[in-house]
């Protein structure tokens, strides 16, 4: 079977983890990887795993975007360089999944709306934060049974697998996990929370909602509105899990979830890092679905 | 005790009643009870009086409760009536932002302690930068500082500074360290500090040391305490201002307060407020004993209520799994395990 070929921008432990992701996929393809390190063990694991690789950033990739018939690009790189990064692919016809805190593109959390994004053949679509991911299907399990007036995240994860980017950007992780709970969670107002714990051995990432329902919450059915959205989870990220809850209190919903990840490069306590990675994954899928059937056409993009 | 080697020492109080207070009061202080509060600390000579939500910046949540107004409300309420008191606030990164110190200073805030994890001072750098920027009195403020050595406590403290912290804080939250615990990090602190950069020392009195454990702060280095008059704080409360005022003066060390004035603000203003005793209880003994963050006192004793566990039993159970300042939601969780593990059958669901 055909597969669309991938680039993947940014050699840190999210590209590197989403070479294996791809390689299992069935529609999907690592080609490139690219990097700004020549040293780089992203970079140096990418070769051995057989894709070619550039420490010349996104430039060192264009020449060869054509020839080698990529049609998807990855960027793990940051929300500095991603605006300047999908122009330069885009025009060449490339669609860019970003997973940076960027979001010039629609936000996407794959069981709640990927689906309309794969129908507008959207070119650029962000995938958010990892609380975001772990967190917004839930928010959206509610929401879709009756009005949240107000939704509230708290994710907690592991020292080891937070980063200098996000460290350096709390705010920045803050405010777009906030909004994405009201744009995609469906809450009227959201607000996100991270606390980050350094114990030994590493806590795997944790994830508590809580929905504010408008009026009594219809408890049967948000329950069960919740345990299918799990079951939607669980297809591209097998470690998400039910702790507690849903648990009812007044008109408020409280669910605890846990994530722990497939440990494919990442360690399995990096739930949060795995949950993007996967759910990126799960995105491109759909959008190589839809080219392989014919269904949609990337087109490129012309800039003004 | 005699007047020792700390005579002439100058030190910096700030009260926390009106933040860490809110903590034993449910974040349920009314504005007008926070200018009661505030005015007669003002009067009685406290330079620094923080004022907001028990979790600061962004507090009100669900996770941390919400108080009867918003930080900027009490904050302007406050600092108006200041007539030489400074208004500082606390600001967690990952739960409050820039925008809402951005707030907070326009509504005359003009000090902020900045919290990290004692280990994850790397979360601060943007909001440090920011409240210098602002002119305002800026500390780095390292919670739960019995879980990182002193080395450790020292190596983040420089962290902090490097971004513009004029005054690093050794925080117990817990109310587990012992004063040679304290020794031992306001010593390797002052060591690696800048001579220029302060330290402070932020206590609870949970194993009923608040006090001794500031004059080891003073003793190593530290030039600022926190506390809260009549210990109205998370916990068994904070280090009580006005014995540790009394403290002071028997030693010598100058913190330009009127003792009795504050003596009398603790039994006049703040005991009639309280809602329950803040003292060491079984629960806060527990939290000092297992090191636990103070705050999830009444958390635990809501979830023993709710779910049928003893709130002894989740506070040590918290400190078993390394739960941390903010991990609020994992009360809950944790005492609905335990339920479930032991078979305890409960209203709730």
């Amino acid at each position: 079977m055909n597969k669309i070929k991938c680039a993947l921008i940014g050699s840190g432990n999210i590209g590197t983890d989403l070479i294996y992701k791809i390689k299992r996929s069935p529609v999907l393809e690592p080609v490139w990887m690219v990097g700004i390190d020549p040293a780089s063990e992203g970079l140096a694991r990418a070769r051995e795993l057989g894709l070619k690789t550039t420490a010349d950033g996104v430039d060192g990739l264009l020449p060869h975007v054509l020839e080698d018939g990529i049609q998807i690009a990855f960027d793990a790189t940051s929300a500095y360089v991603h605006a300047e990064n999908s122009r330069k692919l885009n025009e060449l016809g490339v669609m860019m999944i970003d997973l940076t805190p960027a979001a010039i593109g629609p936000l996407c959390v794959p069981p709640v709306n990927l689906r309309q994004h794969a129908d507008r053949v959207e070119m650029n679509v962000n995938m958010i934060s990892c609380a975001g991911q772990a967190t917004i299907p839930i928010v959206n399990a509610v929401s879709r049974v009756q009005g949240v007036e107000y939704a509230e995240i708290v994710a907690s994860l592991s020292s080891k697998s937070v980063g200098p980017g996000t460290r350096a950007n709390l705010d920045e992780f803050t405010y777009t996990t906030s909004s994405a709970i009201e744009k995609v969670g469906g809450a009227k107002k959201g607000k996100a929370l991270a606390i980050i714990n350094p114990a030994e051995p590493p806590l795997i990432m944790r994830n508590t909602i809580y929905c504010l329902t408008e009026g009594t919450p219809d408890q049967a059915r948000i329950t069960e509105s919740i345990l299918q959205m799990i079951g939607e989870v669980q297809k591209y990220v097998p470690g998400y899990r039910l702790v507690n809850g849903p648990s009812y209190d007044g008109n408020k919903v409280s669910v605890f979830m846990e994530v722990a990840g497939l440990g494919d490069y990442l360690p399995k306590y990096a739930g949060n890092l795995d949950i993007m990675t996967a759910a990126a994954t799960r995105t491109a899928e759909m959008f190589a679905e839809e080219i392989l059937a014919g269904k949609i056409k990337l087109k490129t993009v012309e800039v003004a | 005790m005699s007047e020792s080697n700390l005579k002439g020492r100058k030190v910096v109080l700030h009260d926390m009643c009106l933040r860490d207070g809110m903590h034993a009061k449910r974040e349920q202080i009314s504005v007008e009870q926070m200018v009661k509060v505030a005015t007669a600390l003002d009067d009685a000579g406290i330079p620094y009086l923080q004022a907001t939500h028990g979790a600061g910046l962004g507090g009100n949540s669900l996770q941390h409760g919400f108080a009867l107004a918003s930080n900027e409300e009490y904050i302007s309420a406050v600092a108006s009536r200041m007539k030489q008191a400074k208004v500082s606030v606390l600001l967690i990164p990952g739960l409050g932002t820039m925008r809402e110190l951005q707030a907070a200073y326009d509504a005359g805030a003009r000090s902020v302690h900045v919290a990290t994890h004692c280990t994850e001072a790397d979360t601060a750098p943007q909001h440090i930068a920011f409240a210098r920027k602002l002119g305002m009195d800026t500390t780095g403020f390292l919670m739960m500082s019995h879980l990182n050595d002193a080395a450790g406590i020292a190596q983040q403290g420089k962290l902090m500074e490097s971004y513009g912290a004029q005054t690093v804080y050794v925080t117990d939250s817990a109310g587990y360290m012992l004063p040679a615990d304290v020794t031992a990090r306001v010593r390797a602190l002052r060591e690696v500090l800048k001579p220029e950069t302060e330290i402070g020392f932020h206590g609870h009195h949970n194993l009923g040391m608040g006090i001794a454990n500031s004059i080891a702060a003073i003793e190593a280095g530290a030039s600022r305490i926190d506390g809260s008059v009549a210990g109205l704080g998370a916990g068994a409360g904070n280090t009580p201002l006005e014995v540790f005022a009394a403290v002071c003066e028997r030693m010598g060390i100058e913190t330009g307060v009127d003792l009795f004035k504050l003596m009398d603000v603790a039994e006049d203003v703040i005991v009639p407020m309280m809602d329950h005793m803040v003292r060491v209880d079984r629960e806060s003994l527990t939290l000092g004993f297992a090191g636990v963050y103070s705050t999830f006192l009444l958390h635990a004793k809501r979830a023993a209520e709710r779910f049928g566990v003893p709130a002894r039993d989740i506070l040590v159970e918290l400190g078993r799994k390394k739960m941390i300042g903010g991990q609020e939601d994992m009360i809950q969780d944790t005492a609905m395990t335990m339920a479930r593990e032991r078979g305890v059958v409960t209203g709730a669901a």
